[in-house]
């Protein structure tokens, strides 16, 4: 790999650390991150001069530390910039301050970072932008594309979050064992609410967004390895791993989504689903069971069926079932009634969904899956109502295109049988 | 004497390479993998998934079993085993029973991601 992509590569992991430490060193948001770009310049310059250092994560700390407060002082007393070599001679300051930076201070500067942008005064939106910001890194540019709205909006909404953040208490000490147990569940969900982000993509921009996936998946370890016996978070990562692993599979070339039943399953990628499974495996041992744990359970399941006809749908039912129980929402039962649609037909699906039509009388997928029931149940016209529901509601393009396929197929089936009453 | 060359690297920076990155230093070390096997010297090569999935266990009596990657320093690896197991809890068997012939130390258990079984003799 050349010195480029090395030194990005080693600026990115070491991203959380180093802002986490700064953060806590200067208490503002803007200093940190400034402080940090400001090192990364200098990493630039130095690195592939020098080396890269030892732990590059306490070089950047200091380095960032000490021009932020070279920029503090000039902006107080207009002294003159300190010589380059007075910053840039660390050689017994770097060790001294590895040492410092012990296993429980890195957890809890990463986990404070995380928690600042997950602050509950702020919408789940701009706790994204934030975290896809502070904590991974990504140029408000990059960011914006993702969430297919303007630099400019974007901006905005990074801009009032910090002002938010600002304006609230933010607590800088270490958080106790309860504190850190409740932080872990916000952290966790917006890990998985990045993730969405990038996964409820349509063809057209899973492209642009699956960086946002692969970002989630990166977070999502590094917050397993802060957190070893975690059984959710092993759960959580597991559930994000076997999901991306379908990428290459999920949509055709058109752009149009491919189901999991219709999926070439030999683009799935082995590996991703090899470490899902074996998260799997580690978080069951615990025998404490979670939603992430569950959800995971079920990707795996149909990560495990070589063959879309080789799924175990009854073990996926009864995973729904304990999701149910876990977390109650109409949208668990209807994916709950799709499992058990396979097992005992689709009129058993068809009575599990039609107590929910009052909750989710605005929820694309509600009339997707009722208008493939009714189908099955050759149901036709009721089915085709269903559909055009469905395609009112869509919320991608390629959503709509989805259900447009099963219209075509009505469409097809009943044109012979008219030709015949026509005779 | 057959050698075994242990693979050692910054987990976090190797797990922030891009897809392409990653793929182009596989690719990279295939050319290397490649002649070796031409001249049948190479033996099993096996890329581990991240310490994330490991597990430990640590050969104490009863044997303890630890989520994570084995960490202290005071022990030194002395070697390996691969075996194929159906699960988390078959591998940990596998361990325990080796652990009770040869008690102290550690075991850690880590799922490989890719292997190549190689075809040296000795």
């Amino acid at each position: 790999m050349t010195d480029a992509a090395w030194i990005d590569a080693a600026l990115t992991s070491a991203r959380p650390q180093a802002v986490g430490a700064l953060l806590r060193y200067f208490r503002n948001l803007d200093t940190a991150e400034e402080a940090f770009q400001n090192a990364c310049l200098r990493a630039l310059k130095s690195w592939p001069q020098n080396g890269p250092p030892r732990d590059p994560a306490a070089w950047l700390i200091m380095v960032g530390r000490n021009v932020a407060i070279d920029d503090i002082r000039r902006g107080k007393k207009q002294q003159p910039l300190p010589e380059e070599d007075a910053i840039s001679d660390l050689d017994d300051a770097e060790e001294q301050l590895a040492e410092r930076l012990d296993g429980s201070h890195y957890r809890d500067d990463i986990l404070r970072l995380l928690f600042i942008c997950c602050h509950p005064d702020l919408p789940a939106t701009q706790q994204i932008a934030l975290a896809l910001r502070i904590v991974s890194g990504l140029t408000v540019k990059q960011i914006a594309r993702a969430f297919l709205v303007s630099e400019a909006a974007m901006e905005q909404r990074i801009t009032r979050a910090k002002a938010r953040v600002a304006d609230a208490d933010v607590p800088f000490e270490t958080p106790g064992a309860m504190e850190r147990s409740e932080r872990l569940t916000s952290v966790a969900a917006m890990i998985y609410l990045i993730f969405n982000e990038g996964y409820s993509a349509s063809g057209d921009t899973a492209e642009i967004r699956s960086p946002l996936c692969e970002e989630a998946i990166r977070l999502a370890r590094l917050l397993l390895r802060l957190f070893q016996s975690e059984p959710e978070i092993m759960g959580l990562t597991a559930l994000l791993l076997i999901q991306h692993a379908r990428a290459a599979a999920r949509f055709d070339a058109d752009g149009a989504v491919i189901l999991l039943d219709d999926q070439d399953r030999s683009l799935w990628n082995k590996s991703l689903i090899a470490e899902g499974l074996a998260l799997i495996d580690k978080a069951m041992r615990h025998r404490r069971s979670g939603p992430y744990q569950v959800q995971a359970a079920i990707a795996a399941l149909h990560a495990r069926a070589e063959k879309p006809e080789d799924t175990d749908w009854t073990q996926i039912d009864l995973l729904y079932g304990a999701l149910e129980i876990m977390q109650p929402s109409p949208v668990v039962t209807l994916n709950r009634a799709v499992a058990a649609s396979k097992v005992k037909g689709p009129q058993a699906g068809l009575d599990m969904i039609e107590p929910l039509a009052p909750r989710l009388s605005n929820y694309f997928h509600f009339f997707g899956v009722r208008g493939a029931f009714l189908m099955q149940l050759g149901r036709n016209d009721e089915a085709r109502t269903a559909f055009d529901r469905a395609i009112a509601l869509a919320n991608t393009s390629a959503e709509a295109a989805h259900i447009r396929m099963h219209l075509d197929r009505l469409q097809r089936d009943s044109q012979p049988r008219g030709k015949k009453a026509g005779k | 004497m057959l050698y075994a060359i242990l693979c050692y690297h910054d987990e976090d920076t190797v797990g922030s390479w891009t897809r392409e990155q990653d793929a182009a230093v596989m690719q990279k070390l295939a050319v290397v993998q490649d002649k070796l096997t031409k001249q049948g010297r190479l033996g099993p090569v096996a890329r581990l998934l991240p310490t994330t999935a490991a597990t430990t266990l640590r050969k104490d009596d009863p044997p303890l079993v630890l989520d994570g990657p084995y960490a202290e320093t005071k022990e030194q690896l002395l070697g390996f085993y691969v075996v194929d197991c159906k699960d988390l809890d078959e591998a940990l068997d596998v361990a325990r029973d080796l652990g009770a012939a040869n008690p102290g130390g550690a075991y850690e258990i880590r799922p490989v991601g890719q292997f190549r079984p190689g075809s040296v003799q000795p």
